[in-house]
C-alpha cells in the first residue's frame, strides 16, 4: 500500500506546476488549463486524507469542487470566445481595458 | 360551554351582526356611486335587516339556553399575562342591546331612504347620499361590537367606533350650518361632541388600566369573579373604577357635567338623532354599568351617587327643554333627562328597569325624532312650495333664511300632516308616561324603585316626570294646534310612505312596549308579566319583578295630567298669536336669519329670570366658555406666542442658535483663521490624498498575472506564518 504522503508529494507537484503556468504563461487556454490542475491537485489531496482518515466527507467534497470546476470551465470558455471575436486574441496582457 | 348543549342552536352565526353591515358598507362604498340611491338605501336597510334576524336568531337561541354564550372569534393581543381575544358573549342582556340597535336601526334606515333623498336636495349636494349610508352601517357594526364585545376592551373598540360615526355624523353637513348657510357651525357641533366624549374615555381608559391592575384582566367573567375578593381587600379600587366608569358614562350617555354636547348634537340629520343620538349610542353608558352590575352593586355609596347623578340630571335636562324652541333641542334635552332616569335606575341597581326604560325609550324617542323630522321636511317642502309656487310678492321671504325646525315658525300643522301629527301624539303621550302607553309602564317601574329605596332621587324624578309631560304638552300645542303662524307652516307637506311606514312601526311598539314587561298588578301576575325582568335574570343575577303600586302610578299619572293641562291653560286654550316681538334674539339659531314672528313665550312673563334661565340652558355652555374653554384658549396663546414663538422661535432659534452662529463666522471670517487655517487644513488633506493615490496607482498595472502572483504571495505568507507561529 502506498503512504499517504507520495500522493500528498504528487498533489504538491500538480499545483506548484498549474500555480506556475498561472504565472508565466499568457495564452489564457494554458492559464484555463493550469487552473484545472491546481483543482485537481486539489482533489487528489482530499482523497488522499479521506482515505487516510477513512472518512466519505473529503470524497463527497471532491465531487463538489468537480462541479464546480465544470460550471467554472463553462463560464470561462464562453468568456473567452467572446474576448476572442471582439479583441481577435486571448493573449492575458491585452485584457487590461480596466487600467485605470 | 360543551357542543352537546348548543348543537341546533344559531349562537356561531353571531359573528353576523358585525359583519352583515360591514359587508353593507363595503359594497356601498365600493359600487354604490353606480347603483343609484334606491339600492344604495336598499343595500343599507337589508344590512341592518340582516344583523335584526341574526339578532332574533340568537334571542330564540337563548330562550331554549339561556346561559350565556362566549363565541371566540380572532386573537388580538397576547402580552405577557395580558390575553386579549376578540369574542363575542351572547347573554340575556347583549341580545336585548343587539334587538334595540338592530330593529330600531333597521326602521331607522329604511326611514333615511326617503329623508335623505329629500335633504341632500334641499341642501345642495347629492352625492353626500351615498356616504350618509356608509356611515349608518358602520355605526350599527361599531355598537354591535360594543354591545357584544365579551371584555371591557372590546366594548370600549365599540365605544370609541360609535363615538367616530357619532362624530362623522353630526358633522355630515360639515361645511353649514343647520339652516345650509355657509359656516362652522356643524363641525364645530362635531368637535364639541368628539372633544367631550374625550373626556369621558379619558376616565374609562383609567378605569381600565386600575381594573387591569387589580383584576389581571378585561374579560368580563373573570373581573366579576375577583370582585368579592377585591371589594375585601381593597374597597377603594372598586370606587375609583366604578367613578372613573361612571365618567364615561357621563361623556357618552350626556349626565352631568358632560352633557353639553347633545344638544348641539341634533346638527346631524334627523335619522342620526334618532339612531344615535337619542335610542343606541347614548344608551351605551347605561348598557355598560348594567354590564358592570357585579362591580357597582357592592358599594351602596356609589350607587347613591350615580343614582343621585342621574335624578340630578334627569331634573336639570327637562327644566331647559321647557325653555326651548327648536323641535329638535327639546327632544334632545328630553333624551339627556330620559337618560338621567335609565342613569339613576341603574344606579339604584333596578338593572331590569333601566334596560326596561332603555328599550321603550329607544321605541318612542326614535319616532319622536323621526316624527320631527318628518315634520321639518313638510316645512321644508312648504317653504320650497312658497319660493317656486309664486312669481313676485314672495322674493324677499324666500331670501332669508327660513328655519324650518323652529316651533314658532309652526302651528296648525295637524291639518297638514295628519299622519305625522297622529304618530307624534302617540310618541309624546308614551314620553310623559300616559296609561297605557309603553313610557308609562318603564318609567313607572323607576319611580317605584326609587320611591321603594331612594325618597330623594324618587321626588326629583316625580319634578322631571312632570316637566317631561309639561314640555311635550307645550310641544304639541305649539306645532300642532293653533293657527299656522307663518305662511310657510300654512303650505307644509304630509312626508311620503317610506317615511311613515316605519314610523308606524315604532308608533306600535310605542303603544305595546309595556308588553315587554308588565309588573304584577293588584296581585295579580299575568302570563308574561316581567318578561323583560326575568330574561335579564338570567345574566344579571335574582333581579324582582315590578308590581305596580297605586299610590306611585297615580301620582305620576296625576302629575302627568296635571302638566298636559297646564300646558294645555298656556299655550293651547287661546290660539298663540303672531306679531309679538319683546327685541329679545331667544335662539342663536335666529342670528342674522328671518325674525320668527312671534318671540314672545307666554310663560316668559310669569315666570320671569326662571324662563330666561331655562331659555338659555342656565349658562351651562357659558359657564363651559369661562371655566374651561377660556382658560384653555388663554394658555394655548400663552404657548403659543409667549414659549412657543417669542422664547424657542425669537430667542432661542434666532438669537441663541442663528446669532451665535452668525457670531462664530464672523470671527472666523479673516486671513488668519480662513485661509491659512481652514482652507489650507482643507487643501492639504486633498493634495495628501492625491499624492497617496499617484503612488499606489502603480500597482494596479492591468495584467492579470500580476494579480495572481500577488495573491500567490499573500496566501504563502499567511500560511506560512500559521504553519511557522
Amino acid at each position: 500500500m502506498v503512504p499517504v504522503s507520495y500522493y500528498l508529494v504528487v498533489s504538491g507537484i500538480l499545483f506548484s506546476i498549474g500555480a506556475m503556468g498561472v504565472l508565466l504563461r499568457r495564452n489564457s487556454l494554458v492559464v484555463f488549463m493550469s487552473i484545472e490542475l491546481m483543482l485537481n491537485a486539489g482533489n487528489l489531496a482530499f482523497v488522499a486524507f479521506a482515505r487516510m482518515h477513512n472518512t466519505f466527507s473529503g470524497q463527497l467534497f471532491v465531487f463538489f469542487v468537480m462541479a464546480v470546476a465544470a460550471a467554472e470551465v463553462a463560464v470561462g470558455l464562453a468568456l473567452i470566445v467572446t474576448i476572442f471575436r471582439t479583441k481577435n486574441s486571448i493573449n492575458l496582457d491585452q485584457m487590461n481595458n480596466l487600467k485605470g | 360551554m360543551t357542543m352537546e348543549t348548543t348543537s341546533g342552536l344559531f349562537f356561531s352565526l353571531v359573528p353576523l351582526i358585525v359583519f352583515l353591515p360591514v359587508l353593507g358598507l363595503l359594497i356601498n362604498m365600493t359600487f354604490g356611486g353606480r347603483l343609484g340611491e334606491k339600492v344604495v338605501g336598499t343595500i343599507a336597510s337589508l344590512a341592518a335587516g340582516g344583523a335584526f334576524i341574526v339578532s332574533l336568531l340568537l334571542a330564540y337561541s337563548l330562550s331554549v339556553h339561556p346561559e350565556a354564550v362566549i363565541v371566540p372569534f380572532a386573537e388580538w393581543i397576547h402580552i405577557g399575562t395580558l390575553q386579549l381575544d376578540w369574542a363575542f358573549r351572547v347573554d340575556t342582556l347583549s341580545v336585548v342591546m343587539m334587538l334595540i340597535v338592530s330593529g330600531v336601526g333597521t326602521l331607522i334606515h329604511i326611514y333615511a331612504i326617503g329623508y335623505m333623498h329629500e335633504d341632500v336636495r334641499f341642501k345642495g349636494d347629492v352625492n353626500r347620499y351615498r356616504r350618509f349610508f356608509v356611515f349608518l352601517n358602520l355605526f350599527i357594526a361599531m355598537m354591535m361590537i360594543l354591545v357584544s364585545g365579551d371584555s371591557y376592551m372590546m366594548l370600549f373598540v365599540g365605544w370609541e367606533g360609535v363615538g367616530l360615526c357619532s362624530f362623522l355624523l353630526i358633522g355630515f353637513w360639515y361645511d353649514m350650518d343647520t339652516l345650509g348657510r355657509p359656516s362652522f357651525a356643524n363641525s364645530n357641533a362635531a368637535k364639541k361632541a368628539f372633544i367631550t366624549n374625550r373626556v369621558g374615555d379619558f376616565g374609562f381608559i383609567l378605569a381600565a388600566f386600575i381594573m387591569f391592575w387589580a383584576f389581571g384582566s378585561f374579560q368580563f367573567d373573570e373581573v366579576f369573579a375577583r370582585v368579592p375578593e377585591i371589594a375585601q381587600a381593597a374597597p377603594w379600587v372598586i370606587v375609583a373604577v366604578t367613578m372613573l366608569m361612571l365618567v364615561g358614562v357621563a361623556g357618552k350617555s350626556a349626565q352631568i357635567p358632560l352633557f353639553v354636547w347633545l344638544p348641539d348634537a341634533m346638527a346631524g340629520p334627523t335619522p342620526v338623532s334618532a339612531l344615535i343620538h337619542a335610542a343606541t349610542m347614548v344608551t351605551a353608558g347605561v348598557y355598560l354599568i348594567v354590564r358592570s352590575a357585579p362591580l357597582y352593586s357592592v358599594n351602596h355609596s356609589v350607587q347613591y351617587f350615580v343614582a343621585t347623578l342621574g335624578a340630578a340630571t334627569a331634573l336639570f335636562a327637562a327644566t331647559i327643554a321647557v325653555g326651548q324652541y327648536d323641535i329638535k333641542k327639546v327632544l334632545a334635552y328630553s333624551t339627556i333627562s330620559q337618560l338621567g332616569f335609565m342613569v339613576a335606575a341603574a344606579g339604584m341597581g333596578a338593572y331590569g328597569a333601566a334596560i326596561f326604560h332603555l328599550a321603550t325609550h329607544a321605541f318612542f324617542k326614535a319616532l319622536l325624532f323621526l316624527d320631527a323630522g318628518s315634520i321639518i321636511l313638510g316645512m321644508e317642502r312648504g317653504h320650497h312650495h312658497l319660493a317656486h309656487g309664486h312669481d313676485g310678492g314672495h322674493d324677499a321671504h324666500s331670501a332669508e333664511v327660513f328655519d324650518p325646525g323652529d316651533m314658532r315658525n309652526m302651528g296648525g300643522l295637524r291639518e297638514k300632516m295628519k299622519v305625522s301629527y297622529w304618530l307624534y301624539l302617540i310618541g309624546a303621550l308614551a314620553l310623559a308616561g300616559i296609561f297605557p302607553l309603553a313610557g308609562f309602564w318603564s318609567k313607572d317601574e323607576i319611580l317605584l324603585d326609587a320611591y321603594k329605596h331612594y325618597p330623594t332621587v324618587y321626588w326629583m324624578l316625580v319634578v322631571a316626570a312632570f316637566f317631561t309631560a309639561f314640555y311635550m304638552g307645550r310641544q304639541i300645542w305649539m306645532v300642532f294646534f293653533g293657527k299656522p303662524r307663518t305662511e310657510v307652516a300654512e303650505h307644509a307637506e304630509e312626508s311620503p310612505k317610506i317615511m311613515t311606514i316605519p314610523l308606524m312601526v315604532l308608533a306600535s311598539l310605542s303603544i305595546l312596549g309595556g308588553l315587554l314587561n308588565l309588573p304584577t298588578m293588584f296581585g295579580i301576575t299575568l302570563p308574561g308579566a316581567h318578561l323583560l325582568t326575568e330574561w335579564l335574570g338570567h345574566t344579571l343575577g335574582e333581579v324582582e319583578g315590578g308590581e305596580l303600586n297605586l299610590l306611585v302610578a297615580g301620582l305620576s299619572t296625576i302629575f302627568a295630567a296635571m302638566a298636559i293641562y297646564f300646558s294645555w291653560l298656556i299655550y293651547g286654550r287661546k290660539s298663540i298669536e303672531t306679531g309679538q316681538p319683546d327685541g329679545v334674539v331667544p335662539s342663536e339659531r335666529n342670528h342674522g336669519g328671518m325674525t320668527p314672528p312671534w318671540q314672545s313665550d307666554p310663560l316668559k312673563k310669569p315666570l320671569g329670570p326662571v324662563f330666561f334661565g331655562m331659555e338659555h340652558k342656565w349658562f351651562i355652555d357659558e359657564a363651559y366658555q369661562f371655566l374651561f374653554i377660556n382658560p384653555y384658549r388663554s394658555v394655548s396663546r400663552f404657548l403659543a406666542d409667549k414659549v412657543d414663538w417669542a422664547f424657542w422661535h425669537d430667542w432661542f432659534h434666532d438669537k441663541v442658535i442663528a446669532g451665535g452662529y452668525n457670531w462664530i463666522s464672523k470671527v472666523l471670517l479673516n486671513e488668519y483663521a480662513d485661509q491659512r487655517g481652514i482652507d489650507a487644513f482643507a487643501n492639504a488633506l486633498g493634495n495628501g490624498t492625491k499624492r497617496l493615490s499617484s503612488m499606489m496607482r502603480v500597482w494596479q498595472n492591468g495584467f492579470v498575472r500580476t494579480y495572481a502572483l500577488t495573491l500567490l504571495v499573500g496566501v504563502i505568507a499567511i500560511l506560512g506564518y500559521l504553519l511557522l507561529k
